[in-house]
């Protein structure tokens, strides 16, 4: 973290990069930037917004859980529920002739009830709402570390299974007729998205995390042509969006996971403009 | 001349000796019970012709050999050697359902079909000359590097037989292939398929609606309705007066919408032109 810091100091002299939450924030901007931009455009690719949004949401129960069985840190709980829930939902979609959709809906509103009932028995919800809105600034050298063990996994998951991912978004019996086991790749992308939202969640807050995952993959989509092009746009903007909501939300003093939104929603409108010149 | 792009990089011909078994297969989902008692020998270097009326289960045989769905019965594939193996199956979907705004090009799909390297990360040269001269071997060496959304039907279907001839596939699946596709992009189509047998060893099940393309192209017509009903050569089938009978009226129309293969006209019981 030392040399971090005087790396910041270095060569950022501003009066912001002074604090130094301000530089463990950075930091962690640029750690979870590569993690939500190739995880994004694979949500996308594979309509699963609504999908990954459930996951955030069903984090309440999680904690609600963890506070239940008495953890002081609920992430591991969290972590692990959001796991069995995305096995439950892949396997739902594979047994049941109900649309996706109205399986995910259900399960999210489900999910999302139960943890405010048993969070807000005995009125004590308020310590939790650090869940809803997220705090980037709290984050501490151990949970970068943790970010950067996350990052170091998705890196190697995705060497080794980008293209399966891929052929399965495209089309599933297509996929099948290249030798892929198509409903075992489906739950391992399902199981990595679960983990990944869920560990983020602290710092990004369950209300914006699914926002941060589909507007920078939505945005590259509008101008992109092929996959390279679409993760290295995506890539760009979580990190643009990211280091300029930072900023913006410590001179403005606002939320700053909420602030990084509004950002990737700039340039996604942008993209939308733009379009009609790449499509 | 057109498929020397084929012709090159196949030295494989097709020795007439691999088959594809099928024993009392049957497929049943759920409490409906779709195909039952199928048995049939499907040898390599053979185009293989499955017709048969809407929901006869010529979709579902194709998903079922593909290992998409569970059937009942013996499904086996066997070489020149007489021995059992796990075929190379190449399959082409009758249209391939994606999202047609997706930012992947064709590059990109005949990459991660072949190679373990993320294709987001770009192409090696290797698999970019590869994917060309497959592409070359359909007439379509000039989509490469097109979006997948931007192809026509019959362009699509054209990239999605190269990637099911690489690797070179020892039974290849074409379900409706090209239905919706103009008269040319037919022809072309079907002139590549057939061609296909004479210079792979591979044999060749497609599914189909088109009568009188089949009965110029097809080596064997299958007659499928929940079961085989005729199994035959084009002429054996297509001169069958039970099968006329059954499934006459269909195959009149339809000849004589396309009237292109006279033989059939005549002995389809006096239909004139």
């Amino acid at each position: 973290m030392e040399t971090w810091y005087t790396m910041v100091n270095h060569l950022l002299p501003f009066a912001w990069t002074q604090h130094n939450f301000m530089k463990n924030a950075l930091l962690a901007i640029l750690l979870v930037s590569p993690i939500f931009a190739v995880m994004g455009t694979m949500v996308v690719n594979n309509k699963m917004a609504f999908f990954s949004d459930t996951i955030g949401h069903s984090a309440l129960t999680g904690i609600a859980i963890g506070v239940l069985l008495g953890f002081q840190d609920p992430l591991w709980i969290m972590v692990i529920f959001s796991v069995l829930l995305a096995v439950a939902i892949s396997v739902l979609k594979t047994l049941t002739d109900a649309s996706t959709d109205t399986i995910i809906g259900a399960v999210s509103a489900t999910m999302v009830a139960l943890g405010i009932v048993i969070l807000s028995r005995g009125g004590g919800f308020n310590k939790f709402s650090r869940f809803l809105v997220g705090d980037l600034l709290s984050i501490t050298s151990n949970e970068l570390l943790l970010l950067a063990f996350t990052l170091a996994g998705v890196i190697l998951l995705w060497g080794v299974m980008f293209n399966k991912f891929l052929l399965v978004s495209v089309n599933p019996s297509l996929a099948l007729s290249r030798g892929i086991p198509v409903r075992l790749v489906d739950t391992l992308f399902c199981i990595a998205t679960a983990v990944i939202v869920t560990i983020s969640i602290q710092w990004v807050g369950i209300l914006i995390i699914n926002s941060l995952l589909i507007l920078p993959a939505a945005a590259a989509r509008n101008i992109s042509r092929n996959m390279r092009q679409y993760h290295v746009v995506s890539l760009l903007i979580t990190l643009a969006s990211g280091i300029g909501g930072l900023l913006m939300s410590y001179y403005w003093s606002t939320a700053t996971g909420a602030t990084i939104v509004l950002f990737a929603a700039l340039f996604y409108l942008g993209t939308l403009l733009a379009k009609p010149r790449f499509a | 001349m057109y498929y020397t792009g084929i012709m090159q990089k196949t030295q494989r011909e097709s020795c007439g000796l691999c088959r594809t078994k099928l024993k009392n297969f049957g497929v049943t989902i759920g409490k409906t019970e779709i195909l039952r008692d199928i048995d049939l020998h499907i040898h390599c270097g053979e185009l293989t012709a499955l017709v048969g009326p809407n929901g006869a289960g010529k979709t579902t045989l194709l998903k079922a050999i593909l290992g998409e769905i569970s059937h009942t019965g013996e499904l086996s594939f066997l070489d020149a050697e007489d021995c059992r193996r796990n075929p190379v199956v190449g399959y082409v979907p009758q249209r391939l359902d994606f999202d047609p705004g997706s930012p992947i090009s064709v590059l990109d799909l005949f990459s991660a079909c072949l190679s373990s390297r993320p294709v987001c990360l770009g192409h090696s040269r290797h698999f970019r000359e590869r994917a060309s001269a497959s592409l070359a071997g359909v007439q379509a060496e000039h989509l490469l590097n097109r979006r997948l959304g931007d192809l026509s039907g019959g362009e699509l279907q054209r990239v999605l037989l190269a990637m099911a001839l690489d690797p070179n596939p020892d039974l290849l699946l074409l379900d409706e292939p090209v239905s919706g596709i103009d008269v040319q992009g037919k022809e072309l189509f079907y002139d590549l398929v057939s061609n296909l047998r004479q210079h792979y060893d591979l044999s060749i099940i497609l599914v189909s609606h088109d009568w009188s393309l089949m009965s110029r192209y097809a080596d064997r017509i299958v007659l499928l309705d929940r079961t085989v009903q005729c199994c035959g050569t084009p002429q054996e089938v297509f001169s069958n007066e039970k099968i006329l009978r059954a499934y006459g009226p269909s195959i009149r129309e339809e000849v004589g919408q396309i009237p292109l293969k006279p033989q059939i006209i005549h002995s389809g019981g006096g239909v004139q032109i």
